[in-house]
């Protein structure tokens, strides 16, 4: 009872990374409680084909709900799942990532438990919290940490008298590591019927494509990032070129998106992919708040910017004053001449 | 067959825009400094419902909004684009709601217009970000629910078509009516006002918007002109729960709001010339930092 959950996203028999770092983060909270961190995988013919990776963040009790109509993904039969096994073990905490599938099974459960969801968390902590207006103390609530009012504000988010505390967390954000290869959990093989009535195998997914992401934004080492100040598409080619030299990835910001110099799902920022990479170029890039949000734990940053006041170059390891196309060039050409 | 619709849209402050001036030295939002706006996503819901309506002739879009009393902005936007109508939910009550309580109160006044063939909201409001009342308002009214959608495209024999953005990829679902949809940005814009339509509605307002000390010069309009009166809802006309309201009804607490301050680091200034440059690849190289 009261232990800390966390929901495991499956895409056909393989868990979600943003699923690992969320069993890392609750494995963390649990310890700090005093409390079991428990896990819910539901899908169809995963028996025996999750329970081990899911295990080894340190699961002491892991639900396993396998039944046709399970996957692809519908809102009410997981939901139904949650809704009951909740009721059933009380939980505190409820952690789920904020994807897709997070983001359209969050609220729903949040809504028929009467519980408080925070979307979109980028940090999450164990605290006291004082009510002004009753006086009342809380002792161990969960901080619900995020961005707020278009990442120019971070609110603290509590909930102090309903359960269970409901956050999800965008993949990328924390990290994931195991406790063991193999944890000693006990698996519990739940009857499905028993949670999920028929009537609520009703949305039918006729079809359904999904590719693997064209770019490796998460986990490149090196990003070449663009902003506004690039300039244009060609501009954009140019970063692609330095990052072809350095093995990275291309990235950009929201104005760059925006401004159609290069595909959406470059974007990085509190709208899009945060990254942790271990070399950010931002290249034109002013700096919006937004936009730093999704890469403010890179390791070195150098800003490439005619703006020698702008606002990246607060937390960039370098600032080279200069414009985009005068010096991603030069960074090319010496790159090749000297790491021979 | 004609579908009732009801649209959710909300004002907003522009948070895209934000100037300097946008925060007090407080910390605190100066939302005067930001213009208010339709919520970006709410207009691609918005023109969702007007295709069914051109589609299925018969059909209604109403739209509802929960606010102040000069978030009729969001309604009047709407019938110059097609709407048919508009209810604006207004109380104090409803003040410093969170999604939750938001979502009980919308729901509340969706039992009061009739319980409609579709809900159609954008995905999500760029105050927030976060994506729940639509969902939440499904869940109240016992709705299915179909999120991040890309298209509504059709509606037949009592069931919906739609195709759904998700996480890498796209998704097409077939769902029964009735239903709740979000709608994303990468969905159709919104098609303009329509000049008639401004022509029409230009004066329509909610009771709350007019003056109550001396009355419009236009003021006998309304009387001729039932259609410029825009509904205008209290706590008590939808037969709300006060404790499920606003800051009452609303699980979350903030705890504190701090201005995001960047932790300025040493860094080392260069310039764009060939030897600044080249230095630089070269102390990067030999601390194994690239390559």
């Amino acid at each position: 009872m009261n232990n800390v959950f966390v929901y495991c996203e499956i895409d056909k028999f393989t868990v979600e990374e943003v699923s690992f770092e969320l069993l890392t983060k609750g494995r963390k909270l649990a310890n700090e409680l005093g409390v079991q961190l428990e896990a819910i995988a539901a899908g169809s013919g995963i028996t025996g084909k999750v329970e081990k990776d899911i295990l080894s963040y340190g699961v002491d009790k892991l639900h396993v709900f396998d039944a046709p109509g399970l996957y692809p993904y519908t809102s009410k039969p997981h939901t139904s799942i949650l809704v009951n096994l909740f009721k059933q073990e009380q939980p505190q905490i409820c952690l789920m990532g904020a994807t897709v599938i997070g983001r359209d099974l969050g609220p729903r459960v949040s809504s028929s438990l009467t519980s408080g969801l925070t979307a979109d968390c980028t940090a999450l902590e164990i605290g006291d919290y004082d009510d002004k207006k009753t006086g009342k103390h809380y002792e161990g609530l969960l901080y619900q940490i995020r961005p707020a009012f278009g990442g120019n504000i971070v609110a603290t988010i509590v909930n102090p008298d309903n359960r269970p505390q409901m956050a999800t967390v965008r993949s990328g954000v924390m990290k994931a590591e195991k406790v063991a290869e193999y944890y000693n959990g006990e698996i519990v093989y739940e009857d499905v019927a028993k949670f999920v009535p028929e009537t609520d195998y009703v949305v039918r997914v006729i079809e359904r494509h999904v590719e693997k992401a064209a770019n490796n934004l998460k986990g490149a080492p090196i990003i070449v990032a663009g902003g506004y100040g690039v300039g244009s598409k060609e501009g954009f080619d140019l970063l692609r070129k330095l990052a072809d030299e350095l093995h990275g990835e291309v990235g950009a910001s929201r104005a760059a998106v925006d401004a159609g110099f290069c595909e959406h799902d470059l974007q990085i920022g509190q709208t899009g992919v945060t990254v942790r990479p271990k070399v950010y170029i931002a290249c034109g890039i002013s700096g919006a708040i937004q936009h730093v949000a999704g890469m403010k734990e890179s390791g070195i940053v150098i800003s490439i910017n005619t703006d020698p006041d702008a606002p990246i170059n607060q937390l960039a390891d370098y600032v080279i004053t200069g414009s985009v196309e005068e010096v991603v060039p030069k960074m090319i050409k010496y790159y090749k001449e000297n790491s021979k | 067959m004609s579908l009732k619709i009801v649209v959710l849209a909300k004002q907003v402050p522009d948070t895209r825009n934000v100037g300097k001036d946008a925060m007090t030295p407080e910390g605190t939002v100066n939302r005067a400094a930001l213009p208010a706006i339709f919520n970006p996503e709410d207009l691609n819901a918005l023109e969702q419902a007007l295709r069914l309506k051109d589609q299925h002739p018969g059909s209604t879009v109403t739209i509802l909004t929960m606010g102040p009393p000069r978030a009729t902005d969001v309604i009047r936007e709407g019938l110059y684009r097609g709407a048919d109508g508009g209810v604006l939910l207004t109380d104090r009550a409803f003040a410093g709601a969170d999604t939750l309580a938001t979502s009980y109160a919308l729901s509340q006044a969706i039992k009061k217009i009739g319980m409609p063939d579709l809900v159609i909201g954008g995905r999500q409001a760029i105050d927030g970000d976060t994506a729940q009342v639509g969902p939440q308002v499904a869940q109240k009214l016992d709705l299915n629910q179909v999120t991040y959608v890309t298209a509504i495209e059709q509606v037949k024999d009592g069931k919906v078509t739609a195709l759904r953005t998700i996480d890498g990829g796209i998704e097409r679902v077939e769902a029964p009516l009735p239903l709740l949809v979000t709608v994303n940005g990468n969905a159709a814009p919104c098609r303009p006002r329509n000049a008639k339509l401004v022509m029409k509605y230009k004066r329509a307002s909610a009771p709350m918007e007019r003056p109550a000390d001396k009355p419009l010069p236009y003021a006998g309009e309304y009387e001729k002109k039932p259609y410029l009166t825009v509904t205008q809802w209290s706590v008590a006309d939808v037969d709300g729960d006060l404790a499920q309201c606003g800051l009452a009804g609303s699980p979350t607490k903030v705890k504190a709001v701090q201005n995001i301050v960047f932790k300025a680091k040493e860094s080392k200034r260069l310039t764009g010339s060939d030897a600044d440059v080249e230095g630089l690849v070269k102390e990067l190289l030999e601390s194994h930092t690239i390559g």
